[in-house]
């Protein structure tokens, strides 16, 4: 309570608030950009660009989902190369052998991921920190293992997607893009509407500190495993898309540690624990990728370079930087207090 | 008989598994530190040593005398100014640095050394082997790597237990602050523990380098073997380290007696199988410090 | 002569300020006791002198020597050891080698393993306990034990009657004629009024983060300290 210049006392009042005029903004752009990206195909897109926005798609995807792990829920996983395997020999699965077609087939490709990476939770969370890490890496061998034995799924060498035998190239890849655009759109929002709601907040004050969130009545377990089958979930679809956009799934390059690597390196340079880092960093990633390629195993030496940099000095990512820490969001997802006009004691409103 | 054959071979390889390990061990228990990058230099010290004794004609064993100092002030210089970073920042920071510092290092050796299988040549001692029974034959190189192996964590379980600068790692381990109450300068006492660790691994590199064909790619394999022999065995627990390195060996070898080219994934499912039914580990640590 | 000079300092933990403008002197061979009660701030000083917090004004010198910007394990050296509050015994070590710990940085003087022994002897009898499973006066004699192991000018105690029986705090603080025989330095931070007042040559009596009284404790009634010490 503070004075007024006419010395009646006064209440300051104070109001609460979601969004900010900045994630207006972030709305509006985001739609616009939606649905010129939904058009492109008619209009301004090749094939080859709608491949490549495909493979962006996937890592925006990707980067959602490490963050969506590490930033959030706090674990360090290097084994996700599992569920993107798992995704994407489960469209292929689905498509082909149980004869469903390409998009039905993904969302069964998820929920197999999901499945899955539940069992395989109760093992993982035996394990923390660093080790869980590794573990998680071991858990993905196993699986890859496991997948090879199986002749069903083509075994060592792999299998190919024949669901889209027979469709012209121009509507196979423009039904891919579109897939693909769906699927990023979906991932986003989700893992958004996740985080902003009573279960995030859960997530936050379980990364930060998980005894005292457990106090709160946070099931510190059960939200873990949430974030891993949800996770899981994303990198299994995807693998699915990786699948329908390659047409072809081999063992050693869809469980392969560099899709970890990979995910690693967009949510550092974007920035871990905002919706809007992974996405910059899918993007800024994608670009290196197209112009640094043909350095070969110097391209990763620089990567890694950068990614141990920006983890030292530049924790909050490209975004943090851009954002002015959290000033501006675009997905905005916590609580904002705004100072209300101060109303005089004994005046109607008080 | 074969499969008591296996499992002799399993024993003597686990001594190359926790020679790998003790390093990783070590790191973990001074500093809570992964080191995720351990992998990746090993295999440093695998192509230090080729390039020694091909370079020099050096009997290979002597390069290890080159290669552990070497590999010791790599590990100094690396805890000075990156991990101790590390450490103070977020806590996701040192996994993530270690597996950036694994991808730097794995990279280069690529752009060195190029994909190619190398192994470093021992002329005869690598197929040299004693006869004890008419069935069971042991390899004279893979009973000096696990009687290395022995004598390394016998000695590091020493020199943690009896040395001054043991008892302060041990104590840094327990309450880095009350240490530094001691005198006991943390940043000091973490570089020792970096630079021991990876002399270590520079013994195991070079003796893995020995054994096997390898290249730069192997460093993750390492890796999860060593992590393997660590959480089978127990954490904080040296001697149990070197448990769950024979026993992993074990398990790769009758794995793959029993199913050719399957080794390395029984090895995987009983790792598994440990986590899922003794998750603190075989032999671990009592005290949690 | 003074040994430890505290001059106007204020100590903060992040936005909360602890200390505001506290000075203190303490000469050599005196037992200094800081009383008062929760939160007043006397651990807080304690750590200022040992170099684990730092004072954002103000200056803290030993032997005349500004020593505010120095890393704690450096202070080891110079003479000052710190006996925590709350122990902090190395739980994973025996309590002979948290001893030994306590001896890591050498200096010459009288305190050694056999020493200490003589003035706590229930360690002797339990020097391989493991520090984890050490009984509470066990713990408290090791941690004193081993902040002396260090041969320090200045001895600081915190809180060394916390949670410990009345008869276990009797035989501890019997321990520190034995202390002071030798020309220690000794500031003693407490809570138990009447332990501290029987203890030392000095009192100073903190209040939220300031001093509210100071004197010998001869000179000072039951009714200054209450007063001083509750704030009324």
């Amino acid at each position: 309570m503070s004075k007024s210049l006419a010395g009646a006392a006064v209440t300051q009042t104070v109001k609460v608030r979601r969004s900010t005029r900045s994630s207006y903004v972030g709305v509006a752009v985001f739609a616009i950009a939606i649905a010129a990206l939904a058009i492109g195909p008619f209009a301004f897109l090749t094939k080859g660009n709608q491949q490549n926005l495909v493979t962006l798609f996937i890592y925006i995807i990707l980067g959602t989902m490490w963050n969506l792990l590490a930033g959030y829920g706090g674990m360090v996983s290097i084994g996700q190369q599992a569920f993107i395997g798992i995704g994407a020999y489960g469209i292929v699965y689905a498509a082909d052998n149980l004869g469903v077609g390409p998009i039905i087939a993904v969302p069964i490709a998820m929920v197999i991921s999901g499945a899955i990476a539940y069992l395989v939770s109760f093992l993982a969370f035996r394990l923390s920190g660093g080790y869980f890490a590794i573990g998680t890496w071991v858990i993905a061998e196993v699986i890859k293992l496991v997948t090879t034995q199986i002749t069903a799924l083509g075994a060592g060498s792999g299998i190919s997607l024949t669901a889209f035998a027979g469709a012209k190239p121009e509507i196979r890849i423009a039904t891919v893009y579109w897939m693909a655009l769906a699927s990023v759109v979906v991932a986003v929002l989700v893992t958004y509407l996740l985080i902003r709601s009573r279960l995030g907040a859960g997530f936050t004050a379980l990364r930060d500190d998980p005894t005292a969130a457990a106090t709160l009545g946070v099931h510190v377990t059960r939200s873990k495993r949430v974030i891993w089958v949800a996770a899981a979930m994303g990198c299994g679809l995807a693998g699915a898309l990786l699948a329908a956009n390659t047409l072809r799934v081999q063992p050693d390059s869809v469980y392969s540690v560099q899709l970890t690597a990979a995910m690693i390196f967009i949510v550092v340079i974007g920035g871990i624990g905002t919706i809007e880092g992974p996405i910059v960093g899918a993007i800024v990633y994608f670009a290196l990728e197209q112009y640094l390629s043909d350095l070969g195993a110097w391209y990763l030496v620089i990567l890694g370079s950068v990614a141990i940099i920006m983890v030292l000095f530049l924790p909050q990512g490209l975004w943090g930087l851009l954002s002015g820490k959290g000033r501006i969001q675009l997905f905005p997802t916590g609580y904002r207090l705004i100072s209300g006009p101060p109303i005089a004691e004994g005046s109607k409103e008080s | 008989m074969e499969w008591a054959n296996a499992i002799v071979q399993g024993v003597l390889l686990g001594g190359l598994y926790a020679l790998l390990a003790a390093g990783l061990s070590l790191m973990f228990g001074v500093m809570r530190l992964v080191n995720l990058a351990h992998g990746a230099l090993a295999i440093v010290a695998a192509y230090a040593g080729l390039v020694l004794v091909q370079k020099t004609g050096m009997p290979p064993f002597a390069s290890i005398v080159i290669v552990v100092p070497l590999m010791a002030i790599l590990g100094w210089v690396l805890q000075r100014t990156l991990l101790n970073t590390a450490l103070n920042r977020q806590a996701l920071a040192p996994i993530l640095v270690t597996f950036g510092l694994a991808v730097i290092i794995q990279n280069l050796l690529l752009e060195l050394f190029t994909a190619d299988n190398q192994s470093i040549d021992v002329g005869s001692l690598a197929s040299s082997s004693i006869q004890i029974t008419p069935d069971i034959a042991i390899g004279v190189f893979p009973l000096i790597t696990f009687i290395v192996g022995v004598l390394v964590i016998g000695l590091l379980q020493q020199y943690l237990a009896r040395t001054a600068t043991g008892r302060a790692m041990r104590a840094t381990s327990d309450d880095r602050e009350a240490a530094e109450l001691m005198g006991i300068d943390n940043k000091y006492v973490y570089s020792l523990a970096t630079a021991i660790s990876l002399g270590l691994v520079g013994i195991a590199g070079v003796f893995l380098g020995i054994r096997t064909q390898f290249n730069p790619t192997f460093g993750d394999a390492t890796l999860i073997f060593a992590f393997e022999a660590v959480i089978i065995g127990g954490l904080g627990s040296l001697w149990g380290t070197l448990a769950g390195g024979m026993i992993l060996g074990i398990a790769q070898t009758v794995g793959a007696q029993a199913f050719p080219s399957s080794g390395v994934l029984l090895g995987h499912v009983v790792f598994l199988l440990v986590l899922a039914f003794r998750p603190t580990g075989l032999f671990p640590k009592v005290v949690n410090g | 002569m003074a040994l430890l000079e505290v001059d106007a300092i204020d100590v903060h933990y992040g936005d909360f300020q602890a200390i505001y403008g506290l000075s203190i002197t303490v000469d050599e061979g005196e037992t200094l006791a800081v009383i008062g009660a929760n939160g007043a701030g006397k651990s807080t000083l304690l750590k200022t002198i040992a170099g684990i917090n730092r004072p954002r004004v103000g200056e803290v010198r030993f032997d005349g020597a500004n020593i505010s910007g120095l890393a704690a394990h450096r202070r080891v050296p110079l003479g000052i050891s710190l006996t925590p509050e709350g122990r902090r015994i190395f739980p994973s070590l025996t309590l002979e080698e948290n001893l030994l710990v306590g001896g890591h940085t050498k200096r010459p003087g009288y305190w050694n393993l056999t020493t200490v022994y003589e003035t706590f002897p229930l360690l002797a009898d339990r020097r391989s306990r493991l520090g984890v499973h050490a009984s509470g006066g066990e713990q408290q004699a090791t941690a004193i034990g081993r902040a002396l192991m260090s041969n320090p000018r200045l001895l600081l105690l915190d809180e060394v009657s916390l949670g410990l029986a009345p008869i276990v705090v009797e035989n501890i603080y019997a321990a520190l004629p034995n202390i002071s025989a030798q020309g220690t330095t000794v500031l003693v931070v407490e809570q138990d009024v009447n332990q501290a007042l029987k203890v030392a040559n000095r009192v100073h009596c903190l209040l939220e983060g300031r001093s509210v009284l100071e004197g010998k404790p001869a000179e000072l009634s039951r009714e200054q300290i209450a007063s001083a010490y509750f704030g009324i």
